[in-house]
């Protein structure tokens, strides 16, 4: 009787410090759940999961970025735009100017990190808040994407960088244009690494005498986590393979998330957020962080640029406008505070598919731009709302 | 004369600290009042319960104000009635006009509209009154502290003051300023006005004081009436400091070695002023297995003397040597502050030590990261066994290291922020304030963990503001004041009288 009373608020406890995490997972599935009825079946069918993944895949490879900027407390209001001129650029190098790919793409990745490096100079070194550096950004990049690009669209891209978007996972084991078994095995793979990884974890934890989550939830999560995984590439890959581009951004989101959690920079991006008086004088060179984040920020904002760039195969001069709100609002939605200190990788994530989810499925639904903007803003404000209230009990 | 102001057993309780048991005070109409104690006695507290800071309901007594009981809900309950209390820190708005900061709340308006003309004419009266020549249109960023001091007076004097509350008024001022200020107090009493004036500078307060009242440790010691004999200030500087020190301090057997820290000609300038000299020509060293104590009153530069030396972390133009051992060493930033063996323990745990939202376990961690990663990447294990062994050897009461430190006590978040700096490896700490507003049992513990880290032969430097814990814990205790080290006592030549005498003889000076 004792002992189940000893237990039980350790329980609870696990519980609400990790209700967060569980809550925007539940949400996800909820808002999936609820358009795969309201839509009859279209939200889930594989055409559309791969046009799901292909149409947010610039807003989470940014997210990645914006995440960090808003954990050390800062907002990069410039991404868009950033986005918007890099494509262009890459469009000019690579159709007008006849570059090649791999070299123009690369020159692409280093001037959105010299963007991110100028405007992070002015944050970090110069203390002008972010707000106003990027609002400046923002307006400065929009004009010279207009300039690259004359105010007309440029395009067709080269096929080899078309792939970059719209290029799938080639067939190793059987034929082409049979079943993507190799893609489906990945899939797998990837499902079983995690509970491994998960399993390995929970035992160094045990063996420190810390608490976890119980047994049945352990169990039940990394069940719900295998099938999910291999339902969805299952689903994915009977369309035409698993997409490139997912490719990319899983290896992103995974590298971004070993960072944050499990380097000494990405304890460091925490500490310059949660007190950066403190972590100042706790030795943390913060002003060179928060640079840093800023230069990275830039650095993916030019790849998503390419990547939207390759998924039109033209480049625009409305390309990336409105981007840097979808992006700020995932991280949002995903549980960062605007206080910056907090926030995960996977939130982000899971926060860039619930707007990319709910803009997919009322599209579907037919409702109109208008209303979709409405509701996403709601659902924006309501879910910062109870993560405030949270966070106040 | 009768009473303006009765504040009848007045106790006030912070958590389990007792900030004020059963205090009497009284003011008589128009009479200068003058409340003295250390710092931590008390005196803030009582003037926040009296202007409404602290509401009825969170504290025990009656307050009677002409002869009515009142029951404050808030400032605005006891401005209405004409309690005034101006802060040490002046509320002023530096970027707008003298006129403005003046009539901010309910200037004189026609169906809204500002009249700009009758704030004008208000404002040159009221500024007469204080012996102010400045236009009402200048910014007050562009006027001296003590005129600024002048015009929070200003503000208040339009208001229909019957009893002014100064906090510290001259702390910040020059002689010929304060003696205006005084001035003023006076010409307020022969106009009825009852003044309360609450200062650490003895002699302003013989001058101009009816009767003075003692608070020390939460209680009133005494109420001296001025004008029925000379006071003596010793007198009242024994009132101020008498108690009992026995077995508060754990003992402690020096010993001493070589000197590991040294810092000569150490001069440091406000960082958003240049030309102000915060700390001014510092020589001092620390030795081996010894805790030296500076002492001083707030605003003397002791934080901003300890936080130059740790990386620059405070100041402007900051010139001197510093040595480590005998050997020159580079404190230009805090990296390398921390890596030459110094660890600065600051007095503002919530702003400047903890990362509040993060665990026990990656605050203790945070200053020396290297130490609990493989190539950039954290080994969890090491660190959670790091974090745990520092939970047990510094007792931190905590449900395990993955609790948010914010949701610490104010002694255990202490020992979060000491371990940090042990497990940082240095051999000069200095603690600034360690046990301020900590109980009394968790501070025995942080008394006994220094004297460990003394024994163990690290050099300790201790700023407080309360004396008798410099006292109980020192080997070597210095004075600061206005920025300078005015005068150094070692073992048994010390007493309390000794070092506030110092500091007080000190600050008649200038």
């Amino acid at each position: 009787m004792s002992e189940l009373a000893a237990e039980r608020p350790a329980k609870t406890g696990f519980l609400k410090t990790n209700i967060r995490q569980y809550g925007m997972l539940l949400s996800l599935a909820v808002i999936m759940v609820f358009f795969q009825i309201a839509t009859d079946g279209t939200l889930m069918r594989p055409l559309n999961l791969t046009n799901l993944v292909l149409q947010n895949s610039y807003i989470v490879i940014m997210a990645l970025g914006m995440l960090l900027v808003i954990v050390t407390g800062h907002i990069d209001l410039s991404v868009g735009s950033v986005a918007g001129f890099v494509g262009a650029l890459a469009a000019v190098m690579m159709v007008t100017y006849q570059v090649p790919v791999a070299v123009a793409a690369l020159v692409c990745l280093v001037v959105g990190g010299l963007i991110g490096a100028a405007q992070g100079f002015w944050v970090a070194y110069f203390k002008i808040p972010s707000f106003i550096v990027t609002l400046a950004g923002m307006l400065v990049f929009k004009g010279m994407m207009l300039a690259v690009l004359d105010g007309r669209s440029v395009g067709p891209f080269p096929v080899v960088f078309q792939r970059l978007s719209s290029g799938f996972l080639p067939e190793f084991i059987l034929g082409q244009d049979d079943f993507h078994l190799s893609s489906l095995l990945l899939g797998v793979l990837v499902a079983l690494m995690l509970v491994v990884l998960g399993m390995r974890r929970r035992a160094a934890t045990l063996r420190h005498g810390m608490t976890v989550e119980p047994v049945a939830l352990f169990i039940g999560k990394n069940a719900f986590l295998v099938a999910a995984i291999t339902g969805f590439t299952y689903l994915i890959v009977s369309h035409r393979g698993l997409p490139n581009v997912l490719l990319i951004m899983l290896v992103l989101i995974a590298l971004y998330a070993f960072v944050t959690n499990r380097t000494t920079v990405g304890r460091q991006i925490y500490a310059v957020g949660g007190n950066e008086k403190a972590a100042k004088l706790s030795g943390v060179r913060t002003e060179r962080l928060t640079f840093l984040a800023f230069v990275n920020m830039g650095v993916l904002a030019g790849l998503a640029g390419l990547v939207f760039a390759a998924r039109l195969n033209t480049a625009t001069p409305k390309a990336g406008l409105g981007f840097e709100l979808d992006v700020i609002a995932a991280c949002f939605i995903g549980g960062a505070s605007a206080y910056g200190g907090v926030g995960q990788v996977v939130g982000a994530v899971v926060g860039a598919f619930i707007m990319g989810v709910m803009n997919n499925g009322m599209s579907i639904l037919g409702i109109g731009i208008d209303y979709q903007q409405v509701i996403k803003g709601l659902v924006l404000l309501g879910a910062v709302c109870v993560d405030v209230y949270n966070q106040r009990r | 004369m009768t009473d303006i102001l009765e504040m009848r057993g007045i106790s006030k309780s912070f958590g389990s600290v007792r900030a004020l048991s059963d205090v009497s005070f009284t003011v008589r109409t128009g009479e200068i009042h003058a409340l003295v104690g250390e710092n931590g006695a008390g005196k803030s507290t009582l003037m926040k319960i009296l202007s409404g800071v602290y509401p009825a309901g969170r504290y025990e007594g009656a307050i009677l104000f002409e002869g009515q009981e009142r029951h404050f809900r808030g400032i605005n309950d006891s401005e209405a009635l004409g309690i005034i209390i101006i802060h040490q820190e002046l509320a002023l708005i530096p970027l707008m006009s003298i006129a403005e900061n003046i009539f901010l709340v309910n200037p004189p308006q026609n169906f809204g509209v500002i009249d700009r003309g009758a704030v004008y004419r208000r404002t040159r009266e009221l500024l007469a009154k204080v012996g102010l020549s400045e236009s009402p249109d200048t910014l007050i960023t562009n006027i001296g502290v003590g005129k600024q001091q002048l015009v929070e007076i200003a503000k208040a004097l339009s208001k229909e003051v019957r009893l002014l509350i100064l906090d510290e008024p001259t702390a910040s001022l020059n002689e010929r300023d304060s003696a205006a200020l005084l001035e003023l107090l006076i010409a307020f009493r022969a106009h009825g006005i009852s003044s309360i004036l609450i200062s650490h500078k003895l002699n302003e307060i013989s001058k101009v004081a009816d009767r003075i009242t003692v608070l020390r440790d939460g209680r009133t010691v005494a109420t001296m009436d001025c004008h029925a004999g000379p006071i003596q200030e010793d007198d009242i500087i024994r009132k101020m400091v008498d108690r009992d020190l026995a077995s508060r301090y754990p003992a402690r057997t020096p010993k001493i070695g070589d000197e590991i820290f040294r810092v000569e000609n150490w001069t440091a300038h406000h960082p958003q002023h240049p030309d102000r000299q915060m700390v001014k020509r510092v020589n001092f060293h620390v030795k081996r297995g010894e805790i030296v104590g500076i002492a001083g009153l707030m605003g003397a530069g002791r934080t901003e003397f300890a936080m130059s030396i740790f990386g620059r972390s405070y100041g402007s133009n900051i010139s001197g040597t510093a040595t480590l051992a005998g050997k020159p060493v580079d404190l230009s930033s805090v990296p390398r502050a921390i890596a030459a063996g110094l660890a600065y323990v600051t007095e503002d745990r919530k702003h400047l030590g903890l990362l509040l939202g993060s665990d026990i376990r990656q605050n203790i961690s945070l200053a020396n990261l290297p130490a609990v990663s493989h190539a950039a990447v954290i080994d969890d294990a090491k660190e959670l066994k790091i974090a745990n062994s520092y939970r047990d050897a510094m007792r931190i009461r905590s449900q395990s290291v993955y609790q948010e430190t914010g949701t610490l006590s104010g002694g255990n978040q202490q020992k979060v922020i000491l371990s940090k700096w042990l497990f940082s490896g240095p051999s000069v700490l200095i603690l600034d304030e360690p046990t301020r507003g900590i109980d009394v049992g968790a501070k025995y513990e942080i008394y006994q963990i220094i004297n460990e880290l003394a024994d163990s032969g690290k050099g300790v430097i201790m700023i407080s503001s309360e004396m008798p814990e410099l006292l109980g814990m020192c080997d070597r205790i210095c004075v600061m004041n206005e920025g300078a080290f005015v005068a150094e006592f070692t073992g048994a030549e010390v007493t309390q009288e000794a070092i506030m005498r110092s500091i007080l003889r000190n600050g008649d000076m200038t």
